[in-house]
C-alpha cells in the first residue's frame, strides 16, 4: 500500500470511492462472506462488487471489517 | 442503528448448508432444553465476539473503567442475540454460521463503543480543521496545486450541496464524527445518512469536475 499524504487521505475521506459501491446495509449482508473468502485466499473483491469501495468511503464498515477478519483468523478453520 | 439492520435475503434449503451451521440451525429452532441450550451457547459466542471488539477498542476509550468494557461487551451480546434469533430465516449459508453470528456482535459492541467514546461531545459541524492539512510539508509547486484544489472543494462544499449534505458531509468526512453518532444526534439511520454522504461526494465530484481539476487521489486498499 502506497503511503499517502496528509492532504491525500483527507481529499479521500472528503471526496469518497470513485467508483461504484454498496451501501451499509449490503455491505454488512455481504460482510460475513467476503471475510471468508479473504481467509480462504480466494479473489473476494471479484466475488462481492463495490464492497471494497464502500469500505473506503465508510470509516464505520471499514473497521468492523477489520474486526471481523481478525477475529475470523484466529479461528481455527 | 445496529440491531435495524438488515442481513437481507430468504431462508435457504437446509442441504445447502455445512452440518455445523445445520445443526446450529436445526437446535435454535428445536424448542425445549435442546434450544435452550443452543441459545445459551449462541450467547457464548455472541458475548466472546463482543469482547474481542472492545477488547480492540479499549485504547480509545482511556476514560473507561474494566466494568464498563464488560457491561458494554454483555450489552452487545445481549443485542445481538436478539438480531441474530430475529434474522436466521436471513442466513443464506454464504458463510459459516458462526461468521455469520460474530458479525451482528462486531457491530453492536462497535456501535456501542463509538456512542460511548463521543457521549457528552458537542459534534463539530463546520470544516474548522481544513488548515491543518492545507499546505504542511509541500513544496511551492505542491502548494499552489493543493491551495487551488482545497480552494475548489471548499466553494464546492459551500456552494454545491444542500445543508443538509453539507453538515453531513463536514461531520463525518472533515471532522471524523462517527456515523452512528451523527445519526443518532440528527434523528436518522445509518444507510440514510451514508446515502447522504454519497450524493454529497458526487456532488462534489461533479463540481470539481466542472472546474477543469482532475482528481489524482489514490484510491488505497
Amino acid at each position: 500500500m502506497t503511503e499517502r499524504s496528509e492532504l491525500e487521505q483527507a481529499l479521500a475521506r472528503v471526496l469518497g470511492p470513485s467508483g461504484p459501491e454498496l451501501s451499509c446495509d449490503e455491505c454488512f449482508a455481504k460482510l460475513d462472506r467476503y471475510v471468508e473468502l479473504e481467509v480462504a485466499g480466494a479473489d473476494a473483491d471479484a466475488a462481492v462488487p463495490g464492497f471494497r469501495a464502500h469500505l473506503e468511503g465508510c470509516p464505520a464498515c471499514r473497521e468492523e471489517h477489520e474486526s471481523l477478519l481478525e477475529l475470523v483468523r484466529g479461528e481455527p478453520s | 442503528m445496529g440491531a435495524s439492520k438488515s442481513s437481507g435475503g430468504t431462508a435457504v434449503a437446509a442441504s445447502t448448508l455445512d452440518p455445523e451451521s445445520q445443526r446450529w440451525l436445526r437446535e435454535l429452532r428445536s424448542g425445549g432444553e435442546t434450544q435452550t441450550a443452543a441459545v445459551a451457547s449462541l450467547h457464548a459466542l455472541l458475548l466472546r465476539a463482543a469482547r474481542f471488539e472492545v477488547a480492540r477498542r479499549r485504547a480509545t476509550l482511556p476514560h473507561l473503567r474494566g466494568g464498563d468494557f464488560d457491561d458494554i461487551a454483555l450489552e452487545a451480546a445481549d443485542d445481538a442475540l436478539v438480531s441474530v434469533l430475529a434474522r436466521l430465516d436471513d442466513f443464506r449459508g454464504a458463510s459459516r454460521f458462526t461468521t455469520w453470528v460474530y458479525k451482528f456482535a462486531i457491530l453492536e459492541a462497535a456501535v456501542k463503543l463509538r456512542r460511548r467514546a463521543w457521549q457528552g461531545r458537542e459534534i463539530p459541524l463546520e470544516p474548522e480543521t481544513w488548515s491543518l492539512f492545507a499546505t504542511e510539508g509541500a513544496t511551492p509547486g505542491e502548494e499552489v496545486e493543493r491551495t487551488e484544489l482545497l480552494a475548489a472543494v471548499q466553494d464546492g462544499i459551500a456552494t454545491a450541496l444542500t445543508p443538509h449534505q453539507r453538515r453531513v458531509l463536514v461531520a463525518l468526512a472533515v471532522n471524523g464524527v462517527p456515523i452512528d453518532v451523527l445519526a443518532d444526534r440528527l434523528g436518522k439511520n445509518r444507510g440514510a445518512l451514508y446515502k447522504t454522504l454519497h450524493d454529497a461526494r458526487r456532488k462534489l465530484r461533479g463540481h470539481l469536475a466542472a472546474s477543469g481539476l482532475t482528481l489524482t487521489v489514490e484510491e488505497g486498499r
